[in-house]
């Protein structure tokens, strides 16, 4: 198939941008997206231009590394894909397919399409974690874990920080990734003694950078993992009772 | 790229008193705007249904407004708690909508000048949770309105302090007001349709159980707002009060 | 040639972890500050090394060159975790673990490493489960367990079809913690292109930031490289796009010794291949094979769709070839079977390179819904690539690079014969012999990094105390940075007419034809006369574009396909001096009459370690012999 491609390209962190139109001739359906663009940078490299930048790694969609703005979606259009995992079968001969970087000020432009999402480890670093340090810790089935719960857990867990909740939030805010890794350890027997505190943690490391929730449900849509707004509710009640409770007397729980 | 977690631009810790920092959060701020939203919800079904009086003739609904002031009967002095309700009122009117707009323009600043090249074709947004602020700046300016037409008097050449009944059929009687009031209360029914159902979220009530009906609930009770409060100018521009 | 001393302790194997770490030096806590130590890499390996290592005071420096440390490819990993745990009641023990891990890497592996393996499986379990890593648990809330290929016990650990995500996640958080705390200083998007030595020990890095392309020096007490495996020098390979044997190989250049290259593993369940424009290789985990059955058509011209070949008309192979392991065959010997099927015309898809993984037996018995609970993202993810759906059509599977057994050669102490240089993780040699079982390598490469270099780091460091590490102006620093900015000159100003992956990819092909599953004594001199013709066409004919000051992926992609050639070669040698057929090393010559690898324990049972004279020279082969004192060498059957 033939595609013009529109892309955005962005010569570094603080260069101006511009959208620059490329022709893909001879496409195969069986390409994903991504060998879609190793095709026309192959050209492009080869006419003796520059190629596009854009950040991808494993392409099993497991990484989080990839992302893009693909004519508006992030990801594209399929549900519950990520960029390396859409084919090319999903778009028409002829399409004319806009590409464009994650945008949000909390996510700066490094290069083109790829972005700096840095800001997702410094919520981490707040407090997306259980405080224990290597050794010492107790058999592992001395912390029975309901089943039900271990699987809501890992639901959360399948987050894979590609950001493109942000991406398609029109507050740009980055509450699907924190509920989210909330969810993931709060919601764990081992979560709780520091249930909490991370929560304040890192709900407010998170403010730092992004918008607020309105609630639109744009970043379930557009999250390749299908992962749901039901945790922001979670976050937002564990927040708010994180504020009232005196843990001192009460414990975490 | 370096990152290291002991970063200098890490804001310093937060000391204001406890009130005024848990206003700081976000989160915070949204759990206040469903917290006043629920008082505000109350006072807008309390309203219309007090309103309802008005096909019960004049007597009733003028004895209604009455009633109002005479709130708490013997035990407090005439229209006190009614002030107090009144204060009440506004005071989370208020702080709603400025929750509001310091939000918005927070999230116009982490949204950035750059925006998509493309129109964003929404997929699970609709149209009442993209246009709240609009429907909510309405929505205040018709409560202004509203409070002059028919709390104080100054824009209704017929008001009579007092008569109610008079009031709302001198007001609904001209078609402008009845058309503006039919508008506002869409817009009404548009922010509160999307804010019954958003501050079950904020406010983290988030069950299996009972999550679908979350959304009835708001369809539900919008539609009982919208269909009785549009009653009335209707009712009246058909004659069917006068 | 010489023969190297891999330290191993003395003593009963049950007792050498346990003595080794109560005869090694220690640190004590107040001096564990003074030390700096550098981390390569954030994978399991490396960011449960940073996080451990932080935990216990030293001053850790830690570099990535993906935009986050949770991006690692360790996180790819599927199936499961192995543990000696025996929850499953089935018999399992560590010894166990220790016997399967010997035999799966078919007698190549060195025995104290893989009984320190097998020991401290345990407490990884412990440790992970601690972390919040959610294992998939029983409906009483104990963790369950499931098989994995080449082991006849359920010790296999697993969250879903995402284990190596969830144990990644937990390192992870794990080291973002202790980067927080200020023990751990990261350093994102930046590549490690060399280690400096003086003195003949490491000393140091230096490394590339990706973004602004600053070339900077980085000094250290020690140097540790957690920067997995090479499988990339296949091009297309289950591993992702910029996983490189850059690191490994510039410390080889530097004297570490580079340990049996041409034990590379190939998976037998990965999407096969479905045009010339193809990037990478889809891995579907083993676990699969738990519930589908792999056949082909009995007759070489059966051309009708899956579903329309009777039973009688289908061959199960493995079931028939091995009938007591069945479908779990280990990879090495599943890998092959399917090749012989495809060479035997039998293959199938619209290539004719693929064998089916049937579901539909499993589905009939279980229902779909517990087929789904179990892979329902694998399928879901097989029809995104495929448009198949693999609850209707049998997938279809093929043989693809996967693992590579080899890496740099360490001792028991995982130190490279780099004084101060460690290697840990895939990107080490030690202990999965020819042949890694399904399972191994997550549990190996967080043994290395929670229980093992924390410990045997601090007999080397304490010969070091209150001396401080060489400062970065010192001339072996300025050298290392002359040498990179060359190097990547160089690259920039070939400006020739190919661009770097027409020569990865050519490069790629001669590597799976004479250098993947089966290899010829032929094949392998015509590797070695292509290799070096197509390096130095390299050197003189690549368009590298861009600038080395700002973000350049293709300027980071041709230093690494640089080193893909020399390694290639060496990979090819080995495989050449290698006269035996053992795990994933299969040559030709050396077969049973029925086809299965055939050892040789006079004359091979070593690993080859090979020492670097410089660029152009051959190798020097260096040999450290394996004996085998616990487990019986025995030709490797799974009938």
């Amino acid at each position: 198939m033939d595609l013009t491609l529109k892309v955005w390209r962005q010569n570094g962190p603080d260069k101006p941008g511009e959208f620059k139109e490329y022709e893909a001739k001879g496409i195969s359906e069986e390409a994903s997206f991504l060998e879609m663009l190793d095709i026309v940078n192959e050209r492009i490299v080869e006419s003796g231009g520059v190629p596009i930048e854009f950040d991808h790694d494993c392409r099993e969609g497991i990484c989080g590394t990839c992302g893009v703005m693909i004519n508006g979606h992030p990801h594209g259009n399929q549900k519950g894909t990520a960029t390396c995992q859409l084919h090319m079968r999903k778009f028409n001969d002829g399409d004319r397919i806009v590409i464009e970087p994650w945008r949000a000020t909390g996510m700066p432009v490094v290069q083109d399409l790829i972005v700096d999402r840095s800001a997702l480890d410094r919520i981490i670093e707040a407090g997306g974690y259980i405080s224990v340090d290597t050794g010492g810790t107790p058999d592992a089935n001395l912390i029975p874990v309901p089943k039900e719960a271990a699987d809501a857990s890992m639901d959360a867990a399948a987050c894979i920080g590609c950001a493109a909740c942000i991406a398609a939030c029109p507050n740009s805010a980055g509450q699907l990734f924190t509920a989210a890794k909330l969810a993931h350890l709060n919601l764990l027997p081992q979560g709780q003694p520091e249930r909490y505190d991370r929560t304040i943690a890192m709900v407010e490391k998170m403010e730092e950078f992004f918008g607020s929730c309105t609630n639109h449900g744009e970043c379930e849509e557009a999250c390749p993992k299908s992962i749901s707004i039901n945790n922001i509710a979670f976050m937002n009640r564990d927040y708010l009772v994180a504020k009232f409770k005196d843990r001192r007397k009460a414990g975490q729980t | 790229m370096t990152t290291t977690g002991r970063r200098e631009d890490t804001k310093p810790a937060r000391k204001l008193p406890w009130i005024l920092e848990l206003y700081r959060s976000d989160v915070a701020k949204k759990w206040i705007m469903a917290i006043s939203g629920v008082i505000l919800l109350g006072y807008i079904a309390a309203h219309m249904m007090g309103n309802m009086k008005i096909y019960f003739g004049p007597e009733e609904i003028n004895h209604y407004g009455e009633a109002l002031r005479e709130l708490g009967g013997d035990l407090v002095p005439k229209t006190h708690l009614l002030w107090i309700m009144r204060i009440g009122l506004t005071a989370a009117f208020a702080i709603h909508i400025h929750a509001a707009y310091s939000l918005t323009r927070k999230n116009l600043q982490a949204r950035g000048r750059v925006r998509y090249d493309v129109p964003r074709e929404y997929l699970a947004a609709n149209y009442a949770s993209r246009t709240m602020r609009w429907s909510g700046v309405i929505v205040l300016f018709f409560v202004l309105f509203h409070l002059a037409d028919l709390t104080w008097g100054t824009t209704n050449p017929d008001f009579i302090r007092g008569d109610v009944y008079n009031n709302m059929i001198a007001s609904f009687e001209r078609v402008p007001v009845a058309i503006l009031y039919i508008v506002a209360n869409l817009a009404l029914g548009l922010h509160i349709l999307h804010g019954v159902w958003s501050l079950f979220q904020s406010i983290g009530a988030n069950n299996r159980v009972y999550n679908k009906w979350r959304r009835y609930l708001a369809w539900g009770f919008t539609a009982v707002i919208v269909v009785g409060n549009l009653s009335f100018p209707i009712a009246i521009q058909l004659g069917i009060i006068s | 040639m010489t023969t190297l001393d891999a330290k191993v302790p003395a003593g009963p194997i049950d007792n050498k972890w346990t003595g080794h770490r109560f005869d090694s030096k220690l640190v004590n806590p107040a001096n564990k500050r003074k030390y700096e130590i550098i981390i390569i890499g954030t994978g399991l390996a490396g960011a449960s090394a940073a996080a451990s290592l932080g935990e216990l005071g030293y001053n850790v420096t830690v570099f990535t060159y993906h935009d986050s440390p949770r991006r690692a490819h360790s996180i790819a990993a599927q199936g499961g975790i192995n543990a000696a745990k025996n929850y499953a009641n089935d018999g399992d023990s560590v010894f166990r673990l220790f016997y399967d891990t010997v035999k799966g890497g078919d007698y190549r592996s060195r025995e104290a490493n893989v009984y320190r393996l097998a020991e401290v499986s345990n407490e990884i379990i412990d440790q992970c489960a601690a972390q919040g890593v959610p294992f998939a648990r029983e409906y009483g809330g104990l963790l369950d367990n499931r098989s994995f290929g080449g082991a006849q016990v359920s010790r296999t650990f697993y969250a879903r079809g995402q284990t190596g995500q969830q144990l990644l996640l937990g390192a992870y958080q794990a080291l973002a913690r202790q980067v927080a705390l200020g023990s751990v200083k990261l350093y994102n998007r930046t590549e490690m292109l060399e280690v400096v030595t003086h003195d003949g020990r490491a000393v140091g890095v230096v490394v590339r930031d990706l973004v602004t392309g600053e070339i900077s020096s980085h000094s250290a007490h020690a140097v540790v490289l957690a920067t997995g495996g090479y499988s990339n020098v296949f091009y297309l390979s289950t591993m992702a796009m910029s996983s490189n044997v850059t690191a490994a190989w510039r410390a080889h250049r530097k004297g570490a010794f580079f340990a049996n290259p041409c034990f590379t593993q190939i998976h037998p369940t990965c999407i096969p291949v479905h045009g010339d424009f193809q990037s990478k290789l889809t891995l579907m985990s083993e676990s699969l094979r738990n519930d589908g059955r792999i056949w082909v058509p009995k007759s070489a011209d059966d051309g009708r769709p899956a579903n329309d070949i009777p039973e009688e008309d289908r061959d199960y192979y493995l079931e028939r070839i091995y009938p007591s392991f069945g479908n779990l065959a280990p990879r090495d010997i599943a890998s092959r079977a399917a090749m012989r099927m495809i060479e035997e015309d039998r293959g199938v898809g619209p290539l004719k390179n693929g064998v089916y993984l049937d579901f539909s037996d499993a589905i009939n018995r279980l229902g779909k819904d517990v087929i789904e609970a179990r892979y329902g993202n694998l399928f879901e993810m097989y029809e995104r690539i495929t448009d198949e759906n693999p609850y209707e059509v049998p997938m279809r599977i093929y043989p693809a690079p996967h693992y590579t057994m080899g890496g740099l050669w360490v001792d028991y102490n995982l130190m490279t014969n780099v004084p101060g240089l460690y290697a840990i993780g895939e990107a080490n040699f030690s202990d999965h012999g020819a042949n890694r079982l399904g399972a191994s390598a997550l549990m190996q490469g967080l043994a290395d990094g929670y229980f093992v270099v924390p410990y045997t780091i601090a007999d080397y460091l304490a010969d070091w105390l209150n001396i401080d590490p060489l400062a970065t102006d010192h001339e072996a620093f300025q050298e290392a940075e002359e040498e990179v900015s060359g190097r990547l000159e160089k690259l920039l100003s070939i400006n020739g007419s190919r661009t770097v992956d027409s020569f990865h990819k050519e490069l790629g092909h001669i590597m799976i034809d004479k250098c993947g599953l089966a290899r010829s004594k032929e094949g392998l001199e015509e590797a070695l006369d292509r290799i070096p013709r197509l390096r130095n066409e390299f050197w003189s004919n690549v368009r590298v574009p861009g600038t080395d000051d700002t973000y350049n992926t293709e300027l980071a992609k041709a230093a690494r396909v640089a080193d893909y050639f020399e390694l290639a070669e060496l990979m090819c040698r080995d495989a050449l001096e290698r006269e035996e057929s053992c795990g994933g090393h299969f040559r030709v010559e050396h077969q049973t009459d029925e086809g299965e690898a055939k050892r040789d324990d006079e004359d091979q049972a070593h690993v080859s370690a090979w020492e670097w004279n410089g660029y152009g020279e051959a190798h020097t082969h260096h040999k450290e012999p394996l004996t085998f004192d616990y487990v019986a060498l025995a030709q490797r059957s799974y009938k």
